[in-house]
């Protein structure tokens, strides 16, 4: 396995770790903390395979990433900051009724 | 002078528009003045054209196109007028009796709160009268046709308060309407037949020529649905009585002497079209005699003295049309011409007698009149006698020459037709001169009260009767038809039946007398008679006008309604279109309501969803590789 | 400024007019009146003066203006004025000042979110009748929807919820359908390179096969044939009526219905002559049961706005027949039919507005005699009845008259070809006369004649206002009754085009 694959499956595996700490978590910044990491995975794929193919694009489209990334966790954690200093739990099931 | 037969129109228009607007504002003499006013001088405008028209000897018609309503590709649509020898005779009567009835007027009418509103729909109904009967081209005429239609419905509920005068009012217009859409009919079947609606180029392709793509026959009977509409004939005649719930010299200008007189103007002016027409005629002549003698049979019975007399004019319309269905045009209006002098005397006169008896109408509350209001006795008798046809009133001479035709004409004349024509004019003997002798004669009936302030009627109105009455008496000697005959030939008699005139001129005279003799006998020496016969039989039959009103009511009026209204509304847009519409919205409703179950709101669940799909996908796109 | 720059000032000054609004405090209501009134008389100033420069021996378009607007997809801002829209133009704008002033009293509450709705609709009306475009007609045809939605939805009586949801739900049923039929339209057009056009003129070319035509027909049709509307898709129309307030009425009536049969004539039949041909005797048979299935309906409500909206469904009735018969008499009743409906269904939806005012109940049944507690207001509503009812002198007249004579004739062809079918419709049609004065009385009946009962009496007649806006309407009842021929000669031209394009088949195979 060259380098290229194996940085590859580094970042399947830091997808799956976030996606199963989305599922299976119930502490909202450990959500959001894993939702980073998903998007971190996404960007390691990103850079691996613009290296892979030789083209830029993909690097490119990382800070694209990053920007998005900056402004979720941006307006992200003071919702959730508001929503613990009603309720005082960071409990994600506790907020259900917000579905409306 | 062409010019000129705009005015005549234009005139009462004015009047109309003046008394409308400023009438309330300037008081009585003022409408007087306007309302009475213009009329007379459309009436000597006409009266210059005519005289025009005579001194050039009245073979070219003046024509005056006043403007061009539309034009549509090669269509053109004018408005204008023409004035011909029997456009000159209508003319004549509408602005003559008409302004005299305006006149009449001012002394009926006097007291009433809404004398100008009166005035001016008085002076409206006399602009489209005269479009009606100047109008060269079929969609001017129908533009008169229908705006006489307004003005009568306006004046049947003149006094709109009472529901139901007000609902007389509508009935007229509606059953009019029936006509009036079989008169669209008509009018575009000539259209599309010539692509003109102009009536001389009309008759004239009817005429000579190629014979045009839609038959005549078809063109004649579509407008003699709607004459059957204007002028009160089976089966749309049921409106005329009602209408008599207008002011009465209303009843006078528009339901006796004028408008209801228009289907006969119509189907004299496109006599061109009806002469060969077979059928068509033959249809007008049966359902004129038809309706002659069936109220005439009503006639007998009523007792309210205006249903008598519109029961008459409905008779006397149909005896009209027998002379237009076996091509005597000009002895139709003849006809049309004696009769708006007795008839409108006569509604006047009843006018009279209403105004003197403080609004009593019922003739079985009347009698021994004569002495107490001796002008409008005299008048009333006379035109009595003019429409039983005693000679040699005005009356004698039309119905004569209607029988004559009726008997002997070539185009469809039968001894059969002459039959129930003649049986006809014996009923209208006999019920005018029982109208007379329950009026006049015998012992007084009124109640003490009305007795105490019977009084003749003023000057206006007392004048105007004599004038009638002296028209009725010796209109006759003018000999119309044969003064139209250029324009609309007679019908030609064949030589085996001219040996029959002179006896059937007498029988003539014999029925007017026997029918005087017969109301003598009834009513002649004891009066009171007519309020002993008890209403059975044949009485009650006749007296209930046949239940057609009740026929017409229980299988058109109500099962439109309940077509309408169970049907249509409860079925057609509440069931069935509303219904299924608000079920498809129900089902959308539902639908959501199972499908919102998904949304928990736990986030967790929603990105195993995400995931599931995501997988589902990822297997899908794998599977396709 | 060039002549066609006015008309762009006619499109847009009620949006100047809305901009202004949102600088005036919304408490000082009667500056906002007088601002939108103003917005409103100048629209129709300029629009008269449009109008009488129209000439009538032109064809085509004249004042038009022509911009590139989304390059990519061809679609241009395209406006003018023809013989189709001339009369439309000048209906709309000269309803907007009278809708404007109706509702000085009517409307209380939210006044300047209330103008600014007008202002909008106004806008969106004027801009679906000037385009042509098709891509700028949909987006002005789609925003008409949503200043209604708001007006009744906000100022309508006590179901509006659910008039203004059926409303909408089946406008944008309609819409919808328009828009993927417009895409295919375009699409199918398209030239080798992918370059689009949306303009009518290029549409008008349009070669299509027959199965393709009779879908984008039917597409396009149902459309319109809901703002119309035609039976069985009216069910919105009374109920919409009912709880519009008396300016939603006014301007549904006047002018959002002609925006269907105006669709049909502009767009819908001659986009697609063949498809038209082949469903003719269909839109024959629902135009004439619309004309006598809206009177029967009109004959039976007690709700003195339903009968006016259910002859509403009659009179347009009469104005798809028109359309159909493809007789040049015809198609030019069908204009002044629309014309004339346009008049009458407004004046008539503004003297309920202004007796309801009064009143405050909508039922036929609770009054009586008006004739003699309100003279001046019964001259005016028999006058819009008769007009209504189609009386000869009238605007009605000159409509019905055109279109009945149109479709006999064109039936009596087709009768003399071997197909009766039209001309048994057309004698059909003509029953709609009766049941219109029978209805129409009815109502009149009811509410001027008989006993006098005025709910919450007494009341006082008709002011100064009042009295100017109906004044207004019934000189051009008349004058479209009376001298219809100069109008008529404005829209001959469009007339011949449309009667020229549907009829020539455009199948692809033809030759040119």
């Amino acid at each position: 396995m060259d380098k290229l694959q194996l940085l590859l499956l580094l970042a399947l595996a830091l997808f799956a770790i976030g996606l199963l700490g989305v599922v299976i978590r119930r502490n909202l910044l450990v959500m959001l903390m894993c939702m980073e990491l998903m998007l971190n995975a996404a960007n390691l794929s990103l850079v691996t395979l613009a290296r892979q193919t030789d083209t830029s694009a993909g690097a490119v489209l990382v800070f694209l990433v990053f920007v998005v990334a900056a402004a979720e966790i941006a307006i992200a954690i003071p919702i959730v900051l508001l929503l613990v200093r009603r309720r005082h739990t960071l409990d994600a099931d506790a907020y259900a009724d917000l579905k409306g | 002078m062409a010019h000129l037969l705009t005015w005549i129109v234009v005139l009462p228009l004015v009047g109309f528009v003046l008394n409308g607007l400023l009438g309330n504002r300037f008081g009585k003499s003022f409408v007087t003045v306007v309302g009475c006013g213009l009329p007379l001088a459309a009436f000597a405008a006409a009266m210059a054209c005519v005289l025009d028209l005579i001194a050039g000897g009245a073979r070219e018609p003046l024509v005056h196109v006043a403007y061009t309503w539309a034009v549509v590709g090669d269509r053109t649509f004018e408005v204008a007028f023409w004035l011909d020898r029997l456009a000159a005779v209508m003319v004549l009567i509408v602005t003559g009796v008409g302004s005299l009835i305006h006149i009449y007027s001012t002394g009926y009418m006097h007291e009433d709160r809404s004398y100008a509103r009166y005035f001016a729909y008085l002076n409206l109904f006399l602009f489209f009268m005269l479009l009606l009967v100047l109008g060269r081209s079929l969609l001017v005429l129908f533009v008169g046709w229908e705006g006489v239609g307004l003005a009568s419905y306006l004046l049947i509920g003149f006094w709109f308060e009472d529901a139901e005068k007000a609902r007389a009012g509508k009935k007229a217009f509606v059953t009019n309407r029936i006509g009036d859409a079989g008169f669209l009919l008509g009018m575009f079947a000539v259209f599309w037949a010539l692509g003109t609606l102009d009536m001389d180029k009309v008759n004239a392709a009817y005429m000579a020529g190629p014979p045009p793509a839609v038959a005549a026959s078809v063109v004649g009977v579509l407008l003699f649905i709607g004459a059957t509409g204007k002028s009160a004939q089976i089966p749309l005649y049921v409106w005329l009585p009602d209408a008599m719930a207008g002011p009465t010299p209303v009843s006078a200008l528009i339901h006796a002497a004028t408008m209801v007189t228009a289907g006969v103007y119509l189907v004299a002016r496109m006599s061109g079209v009806y002469m060969h027409a077979e059928f068509a005629s033959s249809v007008v002549a049966v359902i004129g005699v038809a309706t002659a003698f069936f109220a005439a049979t009503i006639a007998v019975v009523q007792n309210d003295i205006k249903k008598v007399l519109a029961y008459s004019t409905v008779s006397q319309l149909g005896l009209m049309f027998v002379a237009a269905g076996v091509g005597a045009y000009g002895v139709a209006i003849f006809h049309v011409y004696t009769h708006a002098f007795f008839k409108a005397c006569l509604f006047l006169g009843a006018g009279s007698v209403i105004h003197a008896l403080s609004g009593e109408q019922d003739i079985r509350r009347m009698g021994g009149l004569a002495k107490r209001i001796p002008v409008t006795f005299v008048t009333f008798a006379v035109a009595t006698a003019a429409i039983a046809g005693i000679p040699p009133l005005a009356g004698f001479f039309s119905k004569d020459e209607i029988l004559w035709y009726a008997f002997a004409s070539g185009k469809g004349g039968s001894p059969l037709l002459w039959a129930v024509a003649a049986a006809t004019a014996l009923l209208t003997a006999f019920y005018m001169f029982r109208l007379l002798w329950l009026t006049f004669f015998g012992r007084s009936r009124m109640s003490h009260e009305v007795e105490h302030h019977v009084h003749e009627s003023p000057l206006s109105m007392t004048a105007v009767l004599t004038i009638l009455a002296a028209l009725s008496a010796i209109g006759g000697f003018l000999a119309l038809p044969h003064w139209l005959e250029m324009q609309l030939p007679l019908p030609p008699v064949p030589d085996a039946l001219h040996h029959f005139e002179w006896p059937l001129l007498v029988v003539s005279v014999v029925i007017a007398a026997s029918g005087l003799l017969g109301a003598w006998y009834f009513f002649g020496n004891d009066a009171a008679r007519a309020q002993r016969v008890h209403a059975k039989g044949l009485h009650r039959l006749l007296s209930a006008k046949y239940y057609v009103d009740e026929c017409y009511e229980r299988w058109l009026g109500r099962p439109l309604v309940w077509v309408s209204d169970r049907l249509f509304l409860n079925v057609g847009d509440r069931m069935l279109l509303d219904g299924t519409l608000n079920g498809l919205a129900r089902l959308a409703q539902r639908g959501a309501g199972v499908l919102s179950r998904i949304q928990t709101g736990s986030l967790h669940r929603y990105v195993l969803f995400v995931l599931a799909g995501s997988a589902v996908l990822l297997l899908w796109s794998i599977g396709r590789v | 400024m060039s002549d066609a720059a006015w008309l762009n000032v006619v499109l847009f000054l009620p949006v100047l007019g809305t901009a202004l609004l949102l600088f005036v405090p919304a408490t000082r209501e009667s500056a906002i009146r007088t601002l939108t009134l103003v917005a409103m008389a100048a629209q129709l100033v300029v629009t008269g003066f449009l109008y009488a420069a129209f000439d009538p021996a032109t064809p085509g378009l004249q004042f038009a203006t022509r911009l590139p607007w989304i390059p990519a997809w061809g679609v241009t801002y395209t406006i003018g004025l023809d013989g189709y829209n001339v009369l439309l133009v000048l209906l709309t704008a000269f309803l907007g000042p009278l809708v404007v002033a109706g509702a000085f009293t009517a409307v209380r509450r939210d006044v300047k979110l209330f103008y600014c709705m007008v202002l909008l609709i106004q806008f969106a009306m004027m801009g679906a009748f000037v385009a042509q475009d098709l891509f700028l007609f949909y987006l002005f045809w789609e925003a008409m929807m949503i200043p209604m939605f708001v007006i009744i939805g906000i100022w309508g009586g006590e179901r509006r919820i659910y008039a203004t949801f059926k409303f909408v739900l089946y406008t944008a049923f309609g819409s919808i359908l328009m828009l993927a039929a417009m895409i295919w339209l375009a699409w199918s057009l398209a030239t080798p390179e992918g370059a689009l056009s949306f303009a009518f003129t290029d549409l008008y070319q349009s070669r299509l096969p027959l199965s393709t035509q009779v879908l984008l027909l039917s597409a396009f049709g149902l459309s319109f044939a809901i703002k119309v509307p035609i039976v069985p898709l009216h069910t919105w129309l009374p109920d919409a009526h009912v709880e519009a307030p008396t300016a939603g009425s006014v301007i549904l009536a006047g002018v959002l219905l002609k925006m269907g049969t105006y669709g049909f004539m502009k767009l819908g039949f001659p986009l697609f002559p063949d498809a038209t041909m082949v469903l003719s005797p269909l839109l024959i048979a629902l135009a004439v049961v619309s004309i006598v299935y809206g009177a029967c309906l009109a004959l039976v409500q007690d709700d003195i706005k339903k009968i006016i909206a259910y002859s509403s469904i009659s009179h347009l009735g009469y104005v798809m027949l028109g359309l159909v018969c493809l007789d040049l008499v015809g198609v030019q009743g069908a204009v002044v039919q629309m014309v004339s409906h346009g008049l009458t269904a407004a004046g008539l939806f503004l003297m309920v507005g202004m007796i309801y005012e009064r009143c405050h109940t909508r039922e036929l049944a609770a009054y009586g005699g008006l004739a003699k507690v309100l003279p001046v207001y019964s001259l005016f509503f028999m006058l819009l009845t008769l007009a209504s009812i189609g009386l000869p002198t009238t605007s009605g007249f000159t409509g019905e008259f055109m279109v009945l004579l149109g479709a006999g004739t064109a039936g009596w062809q087709q009768y003399s070809q071997g197909s009766s079918f039209l001309l048994a419709s057309s004698a059909v049609a003509v029953t709609g006369v009766v049941l219109g004065a029978m209805y129409m009385l009815r109502f009149a009946q009811g509410f001027l004649f008989g006993g006098e009962r005025v709910p919450h009496g007494p009341v006082l007649d008709l002011d100064l206002r009042e009295k100017a806006i109906l004044v207004a309407i019934v000189a051009a009842v008349f004058w479209l009754g009376l001298f219809p021929a100069e109008p008529l000669a404005k829209t001959e031209l469009a007339a011949q085009e449309y009667r020229q394009l549907v009829t020539t088949s455009r199948l692809p195979g033809n030759a040119p």
